[in-house]
């Protein structure tokens, strides 16, 4: 299996679980904000070229500045 | 002058009138210059950045580029972002990189030579938020990482304050005027290429203003901090820090002497 993605790929999927392992963490009541949120994230950016590497990381660079600051236990919902 | 013109204009007749017209429109020919303003727009993430070209009547604009940059925002395009804040070398908001050079658009002077077109870019080798804007949320993350601010045990019997000589007091002159531009960490190659890890000529010249500050006691942990292959030694000298420094300090120098009471340890 080794070799499957590639950097950029295991990056994006990286962010991807880390976003859903920090919603887990949230009140349960408000975990499904949560999830909608990180999905809407994700789709906004679907129709993205895999080649278009520069944007992809800026928007991996993004994503993770984000989710450092939504990891924080202060933030408790999502809109 | 041109009051007077207008007085003319009342007082004479009609043929007067026609001349002085002319002689107006020949005298406030527009002094064009171009501006080619790197652009960027987060907001659409898969359109590469471009630069984008403005002309600004020098006639009728400020002397500095920052004065053309508010008048091309204000009256061109509102959309063209920087940020921005004393207009006079205080604040070092608007760093950025101004014909190949690193330095504050409010105190760089536009060549006013029309024929030439003056280029602008954000500070290199950062990430970019929007058109002019970098992140320096990393930088500053380095600044906090040396801990500029005074620490010692013992204060004063008397509760006031931390005093002093005047010859201690002069050594940190060249140092703390200091204003965190980033426009010379930014123009330094070693710290293009080892951002993570190396802290950059700004960061270290306030490093070493907290060393030598007599007041402060802690020194041995400070220069601890420092002694590793990375943080300090990817200084190789280069001095583009001090070429670039829009305030006229001298980072080379003060790495050069934290280098130097290292090499004593």
């Amino acid at each position: 299996m080794r070799g499957k993605f590639s950097g950029l790929q295991k990056e994006a999927i990286h962010l991807y679980r880390n976003s859903l392992r920090i919603a887990y963490k949230k009140p349960i009541e408000n975990q499904s904000h949560f999830f909608k949120y990180i999905h809407d994230e994700f789709d906004k950016n679907k129709s993205i070229s895999r080649k278009d590497f520069t944007t992809i990381e800026y928007l991996i660079r993004v994503g993770n500045k984000k989710l450092e600051s939504f990891s924080r236990s202060e933030v408790k919902d999502i809109h | 002058m041109f009051l007077n013109l207008q007085k003319n204009l009342l007082s004479t007749g009609r043929r007067a009138f026609s001349t002085t017209a002319k002689m107006a429109t020949k005298q406030h020919e527009p002094r064009f210059k171009t501006f080619k303003i790197y652009r960027w727009n987060p907001d659409k993430p898969t359109e590469k950045p471009r630069l984008q070209s403005y002309k600004v009547d020098l006639d009728d604009c400020g002397p500095m580029v920052l004065d053309a940059l508010l008048k091309i925002k204000n009256e061109q395009d509102s959309t063209l972002t920087l940020r921005r804040s004393c207009r006079e070398g205080i604040c070092g908001s608007c760093a950025m990189n101004i014909g190949g050079r690193n330095t504050l658009a409010c105190i760089c002077k536009i060549d006013q030579d029309n024929s030439k077109e003056l280029k602008v870019y954000p500070l290199p080798h950062m990430y970019v938020v929007k058109d002019l804007v970098p992140d320096l949320t990393h930088f500053y993350k380095q600044y906090k990482s040396i801990q500029p601010f005074l620490q010692r045990k013992t204060f004063p019997a008397d509760g006031k304050e931390n005093l002093q000589s005047i010859a201690d007091r002069k050594k940190l002159d060249g140092l703390y005027e200091c204003i965190l531009c980033a426009c010379c960490s930014t123009s330094c190659p070693s710290y293009w290429w080892n951002q993570e890890e190396y802290l950059g000529p700004a960061v270290l010249m306030q490093a070493y203003r907290w060393l030598i500050d007599s007041r402060d006691q802690a020194s041995h942990k400070r220069k601890e901090m420092l002694q590793n292959s990375m943080s300090l030694y990817r200084c190789h000298t280069i001095m583009n820090c001090t070429k670039t420094c829009p305030k006229g300090l001298n980072p080379g120098k003060a790495i050069a002497e934290i280098k130097k009471s290292l090499a004593f340890d």
